[in-house]
């Protein structure tokens, strides 16, 4: 509502405290100043305390020598590094267990979610009992067991688990070769780009063709055959330049190949299966969302079942899945943090732990790592948000 | 999600923005009298250095410390508040008075003692770090463990030591990392590590843990100094002498034959020396505001020096750590505390 002062019979503007309007905007003023006051009073006050008691503060610390070192490192990093090459190796752990997890469970949710719907009686059963005991365990125990129950029981180095002499599985970790690329190997990669290329180029050509016909090409499958097909293709004719750096005893542990660490392995499962057993619930509500009367108008107009669930019922499902299986992916990132019980070198362990203590200075530290998990969960929100805009209903 | 120790992290960093600027000159002798107990920071239990018995009772040479200032300030050797705290925790909690001395194994270092705003008042106890290694794997030095598994604690000194002296050795190893020791000694019995690495006095307390300790032994290579001692804040200089002499007290006490048993009997003692220890004459406690019987509180209560060693780490204790270097210096050790006068 707005009110005119000159609209008035006296012609008389009111005092500002009867304007609604304009009483509201003081107080929303004396509010934020009072906000802002409120941490410029914590602000000043923390670096007078920490003045006071001498304790160093400043974010210089991060130019300095770490001196310590740290199992798994996706960049170069040695015991000469510096506490920002730490940030970087630990932020880099955590968006690796974060995003190969969140892989990992939107797989199994979705293939958990709909087999619970499944006509098959055992199927929609064994679902079922997936969802009951993963969902209702807590996540921390989880990682205990998959750890302490069942990684920690593996043989010892030397009475490894062999897979064909290439891959060794013990208490250490799981260890596989490594493949080291020739050269003559960039034709490869290359003909997977030309795959891709092509593959879109057909289905966008089978799409218009259909429209104006009403025929259409089975254009899936021969995506498929070309991504596939072509690279392989390229690597028999180039003689496979590719060699396998194999994993072997040598000393105290298996040296060569890649080494996939315990810790890894115990996290990226638990994290995976306990959050996959929500994302099945959001797939089948989701789906059962879809009232059924969409399922028969489909099928009257005589759609195989196949096309009817994927372009009648999953399109509409996806609007009710996308923003609980957002919330989803950012617990799974936010519960990797988790890490630090079982001594996965992420963030929180190499940063706001090792780090921390080391320097000492634990509010800069903190707010590193806060912010750091913070500017994760916002930019996942947001491409979430931008994909949720894009398979909306678009209403006419 | 964050676990305990970050709370305890947050709540810490939360109490230095939010306490007023009084507390930065804080009176602690006046707060814990006040309070009626020292609040004393210890580990998260460490057999022989601070771990509670079996009727929940703290024992152990830090503990002795954390009983000895209590004695001196409060008459009273028990009335102390332990408070358990992780190597991570255990900095913060001492700059954010959450306890007011820190006893708990901790390695005296130039950049705890200065950029921390900490100060250490003397070293209890001498140690160096060393390696428990598997007896099956025929491994006689440290210089033979280039490529092991080494697990180490989180935010310890070790953590930087043991890369050090790798580096130094042009030597290759992956440092397994866990919170607590106890965590660490699970690694290394399931075979996620070869080695357990820490201070020689935890190793030897450690071992006498492990399942089968006679499987492991300690090499021979000691590879750092670590001097461990008590922790104070900055700022508060008669608590920090409080606390720097309560320990001295101990040391002195051993020096001139003084202990639980005797003090008494010496209270009437014709040596100068006796008779300044325990303010017969002279209040030497006054000038930190304590009582003239300070010193005697300390040693009738919680014993000397070598009366802690040996029930505490010694020959009488399970971990049957030699005096060694922290023998006195009339004995062929470095303990040498300040004279009392």
């Amino acid at each position: 509502m707005s009110v005119r002062p000159n609209a008035r019979p006296g012609g008389q503007k009111p005092p500002f405290w009867r304007d609604r309007a304009k009483r509201a905007l003081i107080f929303q003023l004396l509010l934020v100043a009072a906000v802002a006051a409120f941490l410029l009073y914590i602000v000043g006050n923390t670096q007078a305390n920490l003045e006071a008691r001498g304790i160093t503060t400043g974010f210089g610390f991060l130019s300095n020598t770490a001196g310590f070192g740290i199992v798994q490192t996706l960049v170069d990093y040695s015991s000469q590094s510096s506490y920002a090459r730490t940030f970087l190796v630990g932020l880099l752990n955590t968006l690796l267990v974060g995003g190969l997890g969140v892989l990992a469970a939107t797989i199994i949710g979705f293939t958990v979610g709909i087999a619970r719907l499944s006509p098959n009686w055992l199927l929609a059963r064994l679902a079922n009992g997936y969802i009951e005991i993963f969902r209702n365990i807590p996540l921390l125990l989880q990682i205990f067991f998959w750890y302490f129950a069942v990684l920690r029981t593996l043989p010892s180095a030397r009475d490894s688990l062999a897979f064909g002499e290439a891959v060794f599985l013990n208490v250490r970790g799981l260890y596989l070769p490594e493949p080291l690329f020739e050269s003559g190997f960039g034709i490869i990669p290359a003909t997977f780009l030309v795959a891709i290329i092509a593959s879109i180029v057909l289905v966008v050509w089978n799409k218009r063709r259909q429209d104006a016909t009403g025929k259409r090409l089975p254009a899936g499958w021969i995506s498929l055959l070309l991504i596939f097909g072509l690279p392989l293709l390229a690597l028999v004719a180039t003689g496979v330049p590719v060699t396998w750096d194999m994993p072997a005893l040598s000393g105290f542990n298996f040296r060569g190949g890649i080494t996939i660490i315990p810790e890894f392995l115990a996290l990226w499962l638990a994290l995976s299966i306990y959050t996959a057993s929500f994302i099945a619930e959001i797939v089948r509500s989701g789906i059962q969302a879809i009232s059924h009367g969409q399922t028969e108008a489909a099928q009257a107009l005589s759609l195989p079942r196949k096309l009817v669930l994927r372009l009648v019922i999953i399109p509409q499902a996806l609007r009710v899945i996308i923003p609980p299986l957002t919330s989803q992916y950012l617990n799974l990132i936010k519960n990797s943090s988790l890490a630090t019980a079982i001594g996965y070198p992420d963030l929180v362990s190499v940063f706001a732990g090792t780090t921390l203590n080391q320097t000492g200075q634990a509010i800069e530290v903190i707010a590193m790592t806060m912010a750091v998990y913070l500017t994760i969960s916002l930019v996942v929100s947001m491409f979430m948000n931008w994909f949720n805009a894009r398979v909306a209903l678009v209403e006419r | 999600m964050l676990n305990k120790k970050h709370w305890v992290l947050l709540a810490s960093a939360g109490s230095l923005a939010l306490t007023g600027m009084t507390t930065a000159q804080a009176d602690t002798l006046e707060d814990t009298r006040s309070n009626g107990a020292v609040q004393c920071g210890v580990s998260d239990g460490l057999p022989g250095f601070s771990s509670p018995d079996d009727q929940g009772n703290w024992q152990g040479l830090d503990v002795d410390v954390c009983r000895a200032v209590a004695a001196a300030v409060l008459g009273d050797s028990e009335a102390v508040d332990y408070i358990s705290l992780n190597a991570v925790e255990r900095f913060t909690a001492l700059q954010s008075g959450e306890v007011d001395v820190l006893s708990r194994n901790t390695t005296w270092t130039t950049t705890r003692d200065t950029t921390l705003g900490l100060n250490f008042t003397g070293v209890s106890f001498y140690d160096g770090i060393g390696f428990m290694i598997n007896r099956d794997l025929g491994v006689g030095s440290a210089k033979e463990l280039d490529g092991a598994a080494i697990c180490v604690q989180s935010g310890t000194t070790t953590e930087l030591n043991v890369a050090d002296y790798f580096r130094a050795n042009d030597m290759q190893f992956d440092p397994i990392v866990f919170d607590t020791s106890e965590q660490t000694v699970g690694g290394y019995q399931a075979g996620r590590c070869d080695v357990l690495t820490s201070d020689t006095s935890q190793l030897a307390a450690l071992r006498i843990q492990l399942d089968n300790p006679k499987g492991s032994m300690i090499l021979p290579e000691i590879i750092s100094k670590e001097p461990l001692g008590p922790v104070v804040r900055q700022g508060d200089d008669t608590w920090f002498n409080i606390v720097k002499w309560s320990l001295f007290a101990m040391i002195n006490a051993e020096e001139y034959g003084l202990n639980s048993a005797n003090v008494d009997d010496m209270l009437s003692s014709e040596d100068p020396n006796i008779a300044r220890i325990l303010g017969q004459g002279d209040n030497y406690g006054e000038a930190m505001g304590l009582e003239a019987d300070w010193a005697y509180n300390i040693i009738k209560q919680v014993g000397n020096y070598g009366e802690s060693f040996d029930r505490n780490v010694g020959m009488d204790s399970p971990l049957e750590i030699e005096r060694g270097v922290n023998a006195l210096w009339t004995e062929g050790g470095i303990q040498y505390a300040p004279p009392i006068r």
